[in-house]
């Protein structure tokens, strides 16, 4: 920490649901200190009727994404020092979910978008057959590669302006997670999932603003995946295997 | 935005690219060189070159448009998908009306 940092920080927290409002604490200032630090410490010594969601602390379980000082962002690894150089920071709910309570949202939306993408691997082998072999350099394996780390923690979704003005768009994270399936030759439901993602609200609801990339804290690309759905259902509509 | 809205706005957009481009040099060439409404519509008259364009332009800026307004609709206003469907279908049809009587007197009137 600095010598200038105030020693004190001034928090402002959401809090309530929809109808709540931001209500601000002084925080003791410290080194290292985190976004998610700065929570705790309200959740421990100020008010424990603070409600807030948090599991790993070090940027694995993506449970942590709040939206600070106006971008959605992990508070567990986002530093005090990055973004609030004059000491001030506010701290709220991601955008585009249903707030429950203070810092916390309903994932249900985000998490049943996930499904009606068809996101979820649908196996063309069974146990008694050998294991596919996959070639690691194979195009199509390189695309899943890409886009496979994404740990469902929403800051896309929250960043996204097409989910803010369209509440049946799939979302960046749920198209991402079809263009991994789409890729993967062991799948074998894709018929389905390319159905889905070319439907109202599919992947050609994007503008390609790609504030999803721009807030991704893996710097994932999901734009990227959605174009790669955009040209992979184009071409099975033109060969007449969609109907749309 | 479904794929086939998508492949309609997409391939209208493609069509009239070229044509935007035609257009606009025909209104320099039209203003520049002093042409009077006369002396364009002896151009156009009975000319079926002049028809195939602005009636294949009419056509596509129509289906363009009126997708384009759709998905407008469903993002900013409080219509839903089918009630900005029928907006836009009726906005279409209006639009390639208008082009298609504008195309009218161009050629034929």
């Amino acid at each position: 920490m600095s010598s200038a940092a105030p020693a004190q920080l001034s928090v402002s927290l959401w809090r309530g649901s929809d109808d709540g409002c931001y209500e601000t604490y002084s925080v003791p200032r410290r080194a290292s200190q985190t976004v998610l630090d700065v929570v705790t410490y309200v959740q421990r010594h100020i008010d424990a009727t603070l409600s807030y969601r948090f599991a790993c602390r070090v940027g694995m379980c993506g449970s942590c994404a709040m939206t600070v000082n106006g971008r959605p962002r992990w508070t567990c690894r986002t530093h005090v020092a990055k973004v609030a150089a004059n000491g001030r920071l506010k701290i709220g709910p991601l955008e585009n979910l249903p707030r429950i309570k203070d810092l916390a949202t309903d994932m249900q939306p985000f998490f049943e978008k996930w499904r009606q993408a068809e996101g979820v691997f649908a196996p063309s082998l069974t146990r008694a057959e050998p294991m596919a072999r996959i070639k690691p350099d194979s195009r199509a394996r390189m695309a899943a590669d890409a886009a496979i780390e994404c740990i469902n923690c929403g800051v896309c979704y929250a960043a996204c302006d097409t989910v803010r003005w369209n509440a049946n768009y799939l979302g960046p994270a749920a198209l991402n997670r079809a263009w991994t399936l789409v890729n993967d030759e062991r799948d074998a439901g894709n018929a389905a999932r390319l159905t889905a993602v070319a439907a109202s609200g599919g992947c050609h609801s994007c503008h390609s603003h790609q504030s999803c990339q721009e807030h991704c804290p893996l710097a994932l690309n999901p734009t990227e995946s959605i174009a790669g759905l955009k040209r992979r259902t184009v071409a099975a509509y033109l060969n007449g295997e969609l109907k749309a | 935005m479904n794929v086939r809205l998508y492949v309609w706005q997409r391939a209208t957009a493609a069509l009239m690219a070229p044509l935007v481009l035609v257009h606009i040099a025909v209104i320099l060439y039209a203003t520049r060189a002093g042409l009077s409404a006369a002396d364009i519509l002896s151009r156009t008259h009975n000319s079926i070159a002049w028809a195939t364009f602005y009636g294949i332009f009419v056509a596509a800026a129509s289906i363009h448009a009126s997708i384009g307004v759709r998905n407008i609709l469903v993002e900013w206003s409080p219509f839903s998908e089918r009630g900005a469907g029928r907006f836009a279908a009726v906005l279409g049809i209006a639009l390639a009306l208008l082009g298609f009587h504008a195309v009218f007197a161009l050629v034929v009137a």
